[in-house]
């Protein structure tokens, strides 16, 4: 099965509602690919996108490796200290205008904050997406993902797992998806909701 | 005289270079100064003032009273200066770079007639001629035939010499003054409640952006000073993402300020300046959900900007470079607008960028295996090498080792990695990860 979106039509319902987060509440991903799953979603939320990193932290998107689009539309913010982080947060989740917010906390998320940002989401009706280390979510969170590069000997072939694993209105899953971050086009390895095991790459 | 010359006469002479943007400044705010002698002020060339005082002498008891009252306050605050006053504007100008004085009404040939002609305000080649054919001072013209002198030496000579003898019109035209962006207001009682301060707040803003919208100017930056009944006073300074002048929205990003001061015994005046403003075209108000959206996002970049700085509140910006490093730039997004990257044909590069982390136990060229943070990585596919050439004309210190080869690194344990390798100091790095 393969779903492909060519890059500058207009906006395309979402081809694999599988991999799309619910709207106007908070996501956690966790794990190596965290960032790329980032990226992934950035490309298929229109809109402008906030991008909230502790000022100390030395991994920085690098603009002519992003999908094309998200550039332009993507805001920095570096506040200093771990309540600004989470005050900046809140305050882009009410923002209507804001498409994604993603942020990338370093410590982890107490059920007050994480309950907070849920209701900032619902306020502001934006999605967020909190880029967590292993293990330091919150329980409020409305699906959970880990996220894992993948290896394949083929070339050009950029496999991620991308698992569900936590889904508070919904079942947990597992995807293999061919996504370069080059572009807005994807490939679902697997098809959905087929198996409950981490798919093996097709051979 | 030329500056070695002078040197050479005189050894120990101190010289600096002329400040003009300075010297303007200095004589704008003596021009400013200078208006409680006349209504109209104006700067004449890059050194002098001319001031209309028609029907204002009197009030100082006459022009020389006027004048020496001048002389006195300038000398007070340590200016030498000269000063004339004349029928016309030209013959006041021409008397006051000539030592000065007062040229009594009706007596204007008299009075500026011993003056050289090169105080006519004429080119330096028109003197020159004039004084080459004997006619040294104003006096020699005022009686010459006016046609052949306009035939010989042009239009501009006869003209000055008429402005100077008042038989042209020469008005003193004042520049408009600047708008000033400021308004206050005082309290019969002391107000010390958040909700009485904003709401005083609330109607300062009225008036202010009202005064914006006459000169089509926004805000950008505002402070508001609250003098309390002790006589301290308070300062809240807000910063805005983009010119405004809508006052709802501006009160909004005061409310965090006015929260955190400290009222004191109470309040009983404040006022509200723009320091900092742009101008900005009228536009229609409530138009399209696009101008709404983008003005919710310029108040959060305010509000964000307010708390944690608007130096940390960024934007990727394309950058012509090859260095990875320097190929985007992070700008202020308050003070940037957005690009498009441009469309690049080259290899791929990855998302996340770092500073360089060396890697360890890297074995083979390019490294079969090797360790990265604490990872042991085996490398399945390698492309590459992409060798980047540091910019020479930068003395950048991560670049001091010279050459780098970069390569796309796929590991069998899933991370794709940007590695480059440095052949003048053998050494691998890390440097981005691929998506």
């Amino acid at each position: 099965m393969r779903f492909d979106r060519v890059s500058g039509d207009a906006p395309a319902p979402a081809p694999a509602p599988a991999l799309a987060l619910a709207p106007a509440r908070v996501h956690e991903a966790e794990g190596r690919g965290r960032r790329a799953f980032a990226l992934f979603q950035a490309a298929r939320h229109p809109g402008p996108l906030v991008w909230i990193l502790p000022a100390h932290a030395p991994e920085m998107p690098m603009l002519p490796g992003l999908p094309p689009g998200i550039g332009e539309r993507l805001h920095l913010l570096r506040p200093a200290g771990e309540t600004d982080l989470l005050w900046c947060v809140e305050e882009a989740l009410r923002a209507a205008p804001v498409g994604l917010v993603i942020a990338e906390p370093e410590r982890p998320l107490s059920l007050t904050a994480g309950r907070r940002l849920q209701l900032a989401a619902e306020a502001g009706r934006t999605t967020g997406l909190m880029l967590i280390r292993q293990g330091a979510g919150s329980n409020a969170t409305q699906t959970r993902w880990a996220c894992e590069p993948l290896a394949h000997p083929q070339a050009d072939s950029t496999l991620h797992r991308w698992s569900r694993i936590k889904n508070k209105s919904g079942t947990c899953e597992s995807w293999v998806v061919n996504w370069n971050g080059a572009s807005a086009a994807f490939h679902l390895v697997p098809e959905a909701r087929q198996r409950h095991e981490p798919a093996e790459p097709p051979r | 005289m030329a500056l070695a010359d002078a040197r050479a006469i005189c050894p120990e002479l101190a010289t600096r270079p002329a400040d003009l943007p300075r010297e303007a400044a200095a004589l704008a705010a003596l021009r400013r100064w200078a208006g409680r002698y006349a209504p109209m002020v104006a700067t004449d060339g890059a050194d002098g003032l001319i001031a209309d005082i028609s029907g204002v002498p009197h009030l100082f008891g006459g022009e020389e009273d006027l004048r020496a009252d001048l002389q006195a306050r300038l000398e007070r605050a340590g200016l030498a200066a000269v000063s004339a006053i004349a029928g016309t504007r030209g013959a006041a100008g021409a008397l006051a770079r000539h030592g000065g004085g007062i040229v009594a009404d009706g007596a204007l040939v008299q009075g500026i007639g011993h003056l050289p002609v090169s105080a006519l305000r004429i080119g330096h080649d028109t003197a020159e001629a004039l004084a080459r054919l004997g006619l040294a001072r104003i006096a020699d013209l005022v009686h010459l035939p006016r046609a052949p002198l306009a035939r010989r030496f042009g239009p501009g000579l006869v003209l000055r010499l008429d402005q100077a003898l008042g038989a042209q019109p020469e008005p003193v035209a004042a520049e408009p003054e600047p708008p000033h962006f400021g308004v206050r207001m005082t309290l019969p009682d002391p107000i010390g409640l958040h909700p009485d301060v904003m709401a005083g707040l609330a109607r300062l803003l009225d008036r202010l952006c009202a005064r914006l919208a006459l000169h089509h100017r926004g805000a950008r930056r505002l402070r508001l000073e609250l003098r309390r009944v002790d006589s301290g006073t308070v300062q809240v300074e807000i910063g805005l993402a983009r010119p405004m002048r809508d006052p709802g929205r501006i009160a909004a990003l005061f409310t965090r300020g006015v929260d955190e001061i400290d009222a004191g015994f109470g309040i009983d005046a404040l006022r509200l300046t723009a320091p900092l403003t742009e101008p900005m075209a009228p536009e229609q108000t409530g138009g399209g959900p696009a101008a709404r959206g983008e003005d919710a996002l310029a108040d959060l970049l305010s509000s964000v900007g307010n708390r944690i700085g608007f130096d940390r509140v960024l934007r990727l910006l394309p950058a012509d470079s090859l260095i990875p490093e320097r190929s985007f730039l992070l700008a202020p997004a308050a003070y940037s607008a957005p690009a498009p990257m441009p469309p690049s044909a080259g290899p791929a590069r990855p998302v996340t960028l770092f500073p360089p982390e060396p890697v360890s136990h890297a074995s083979g060229h390019p490294p079969a295996q090797f360790r990265w943070r604490r990872m042991r990585l085996a490398t399945l596919r390698a492309t590459g090498p992409e060798r980047i050439a540091p910019e020479w004309w930068f003395d950048d210190p991560a670049w001091r080792s010279g050459l780098r080869d970069y390569w796309r690194i796929e590991t069998q344990q899933g991370p794709r990695l940007w590695l480059f390798h440095t052949p003048q100091s053998p050494a691998w790095y890390v440097h981005g990860e691929f998506a």
